[in-house]
């Protein structure tokens, strides 16, 4: 047993507003220098749609993440031979016509046109080539809110799969948001598609990062991270990602994107897991499988011997108990609430989705004497298609699905009859009883999702910095960059940082 | 006393450049180290030139150790005629040559004609594939279009001992008075390019990730880079 922490994201999709807030404090934290004007760390895409890149699902295009090959892992565009064949080119890379040419607008003109007889207008142009665009045709978040119709939804790969179940009728169309950041997988395939070894996870917190120093430009990491998650600056040459906003983490504070979400459809906690069996649970048959088998990864914090082992590898007092606390363990491990993005990927995400409940497409009439079992079958005919929600979070097991809706109408039954009576019919009913829960459960859940304050959202124990050889040297630094690198012929041998 | 400049001088002065200049890059501007990729801007063009370019430098690579590094004698101990390696080095040479020639000048023209790679591309990218452009294309058309029979002149009696006296410090620039001007134009340019190596975006060979096969798939690093580290 090989025990590492893990801080991880929960993302409450039915709280999702769509707002794109995450996306605009990222990128003004992050990504708003040169070269890094198209990235977006954190992305808010609508489904059904192209997301971002177009089309980043496909991935027998891209050749992202892993596969299954005679029952051994390997990545699915090749594995180091063959990648030290291709170095020169790389066939599977998306190119800036898959993301967007970004552009500004020329505000000067707005400030220096002469009085005239037309208002002057800011005209778009380009920030890569300084071009003015007559017309710009493609962003990040062109067809937001079902805005391409069905020019683009028919372009959404998960549309493509499932044809037959879905209906475009305005009627009946359905809709949902999708926040994506870097999943800072526990089985990174980013990390192994680097020939330099310039990804890396770090023990302490799994967060996942680009050593901009040991990166040479091979781009490998772009096509071989199956989300796309991974950038490459056209100004340094080298790849840059989503850092889970380290510094503040490090600091006990959410990432700014978690902070800034309006709809508090974040959480964010520590989980511990075994290092040791996480290529076996990316490695098992069936992709329906792969849930469970990740899930099988974590370990129980109140464990006494799980515990001992994580003290053994260094884990403080600290940490444990954070994991204790855990908003993102009691969701995706205790409750089962919360599933993986794309976990046929096998890359073991660790950004973890509540599927989002969704108008019921008949409506209930009686629902005044409705018994709580009428809302059964309402879960079987809500808007958002269990196929599609099955297909991006449950490798297609739309019993799985099932399960997590059943749960989350549950409380929601519950919580209604809690104010408006009929607890004890509750109790007996079938609603409870195949969405295998307790009415205590169901209320920790209400409390964690609808009324959470900030500490209970974010659970996010300090970063180990007692742990430093040279705490004295850097007292005064910042956590980003050294204050004042350690000096002389040691500095450059290693020595001393 | 020009015979000692350039025969002695000069390459030395390119090397030691190259030598100091990439240390210092190295150890002073790690962030400016990097293949200088454009293919986030243009790919379709870059498909064909990127290899191309780049499979015939390694053959062109592996043809000069052949014929400079390795001296003559080498091979009349294995017992391969001049004319047999001869007939090995105008083949792969002129293959090697003309896929770097082709290469080269997809990639100039993807530079010139595709706006965004253009416009970042700075004054150094356009150096490089041009000076390679011309320093390729010089050393193709000697070994397509020379003439030159071991009889006549046999770069393996002159360029190649003088190249391995520069290592064992005791130049013999005498050697190279006598060749034809075309190799001594291709030799000097070379050494030319030596020198500019670490102004350039040409750093990133020296970066091969020979060792990715070996190595562990997932890489862990430790933060707090513990004392008694915990495995
Ligand atoms: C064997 C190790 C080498 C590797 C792995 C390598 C890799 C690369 C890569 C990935 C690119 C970027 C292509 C792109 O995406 O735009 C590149 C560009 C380039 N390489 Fe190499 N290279 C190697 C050796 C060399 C050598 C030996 C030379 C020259 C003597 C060279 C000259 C160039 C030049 C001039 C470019 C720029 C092409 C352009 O501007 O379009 N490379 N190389
Ligand atoms: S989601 Fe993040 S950690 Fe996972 S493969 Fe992509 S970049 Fe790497
Ligand atoms: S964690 Fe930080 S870097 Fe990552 S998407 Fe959120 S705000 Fe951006």
């Amino acid at each position: 047993m090989k025990i590492k922490a893990q801080v991880a994201m929960v993302m409450h999709l039915d709280k999702c507003i769509g707002c794109h807030t995450c996306s605009v404090t990222c990128k003004n934290t992050w990504t708003n220098r040169p070269g890094t004007e198209y990235m977006w760390f954190n992305n808010v895409e609508t489904r059904p749609g192209t997301g971002y890149p177009k089309r980043w699902e496909d991935t027998e295009r891209f050749k992202g993440g892993w596969t299954l090959k005679n029952g051994k892992l390997q990545l699915k565009a090749g594995g180091p031979i063959s990648k030290l064949m291709n170095i020169f080119y790389n066939p599977d890379m998306a190119t800036m016509d898959d993301y967007y040419e970004p552009w500004t607008y020329n505000y000067q003109n707005l400030i220096d046109s002469p009085k005239g007889e037309h208002l002057p207008v800011a005209r778009p142009q380009s920030v890569i080539t300084g071009e003015y665009i007559d017309k710009p045709e493609w962003g990040s978040n062109w067809d937001d809110d079902l805005a391409g119709g069905t020019e683009t939804v028919s372009q959404d790969p998960t549309v493509e799969k499932l044809q037959d179940h879905i209906s475009m009728e305005y009627e009946k169309t359905f809709m949902m948001y999708l926040p994506r950041i870097c999943e800072h997988c526990l089985n990174p395939s980013c990390v192994a598609s680097c020939p330099s070894g310039a990804l890396y996870k770090r023990d302490e917190d799994g967060i996942v990062l680009v050593d901009q120093e040991a990166c040479r430009g091979w781009r490998f990491c772009m096509s071989g991270c199956p989300y796309h998650k991974v950038y490459y600056n056209w100004n340094t040459h080298k790849a840059e990602k989503c850092n889970f906003c380290y510094p503040r983490t490090e600091a006990g504070l959410p990432t700014i994107c978690s902070e800034t979400c309006v709809g508090r459809i974040r959480y964010i906690g520590v989980v511990l897991y075994d290092a040791d069996k996480v290529k076996e649970a990316a490695s098992v048959e069936d992709p329906q499988d792969l849930y469970e088998s990740q899930l099988s990864v974590f370990q129980d914090p109140f464990d006494p011997e799980v515990i001992e082992a994580a003290k053994k590898a260094g884990i403080n007092d600290e940490w444990i108990e954070s994991a204790q606390n855990s908003p993102v363990y009691k969701m995706a491990m205790k409750w089962k609430i919360a599933l993986p993005l794309h976990p046929e990927y096998r890359t073991l995400p660790m950004v973890w989705y509540v599927p989002p409940l969704s108008p019921i497409m008949n409506h209930i009439t009686n629902e005044d004497d409705l018994s709580t079992d009428g809302y059964i079958p309402a879960v079987d005919q809500m808007r958002i298609p269990v196929e599609y929600l099955a297909s991006i979070l449950a490798a297609d097991d739309t019993k799985l699905i099932r399960r997590v809706l059943l749960k989350l109408t549950a409380m929601r039954v519950h919580m209604r009859g809690k104010t408006v009576g009929g607890i004890d019919a509750f109790r007996q009913s079938e609603l409870l009883k195949e969405a295998n829960t307790t009415p205590e459960e169901l209320e920790d859940m209400a409390r964690l999702l609808g009324i959470a304050k900030y500490n209970e959202r974010f659970v996010i124990p300090t970063g180990r910095r007692e742990m430093d050889d040279d705490l004295y040297y850097a007292q005064g630094a910042c956590s980003l960059e050294d204050l004042a690198p350690p000096e002389g012929m040691a500095s450059l041998i290693g020595g001393n940082s | 006393m020009g015979d000692v400049f350039w025969w002695v001088i000069f390459p030395y002065a390119c090397l030691i450049i190259m030598v100091f200049g990439l240390l210092y890059r190295f150890a002073f501007r790690q962030l400016t180290w990097a293949a200088p990729s454009t293919e986030f801007f243009e790919k379709k063009w870059l498909r064909f030139g990127s290899p191309l370019f780049h499979w015939g430098v390694i053959f062109a690579f592996i043809g000069h150790l052949m014929g400079i590094v390795v001296p003559m004698g080498f091979y009349d101990a294995l017992g391969i005629s001049n004319h047999l390696y001869h007939l090995g080095a105008v083949y792969g040479g002129s293959l090697a040559g003309l896929m770097m020639v082709v290469g080269l000048i997809i990639l100039l023209i993807r530079k010139i004609v595709f706006n965004p790679v253009r416009v970042h591309a700075t004054f150094a990218d356009f150096y490089s594939v041009i000076a390679l452009l011309i320093i390729a294309g010089i050393g193709t058309y000697i070994t397509m279009f020379g003439n030159f029979t071991p009889e006549e002149f046999d770069y393996r009696s002159a360029i190649g001992p003088w190249f391995r006296s520069l290592f064992v410090l005791s130049p013999q620039y005498q050697l190279m008075t006598s060749i034809p001007f075309i190799f001594k134009l291709h030799t000097l340019l070379g050494f030319g390019l030596f020198g500019s190596i670490p102004f350039t975006r040409l750093v990133h060979f020296y970066s091969i990730p020979v060792a990715y096969p070996t190595r562990a798939p997932q890489q862990y690093r430790s933060r707090a880079q513990y004392k008694n580290k915990s495995s």
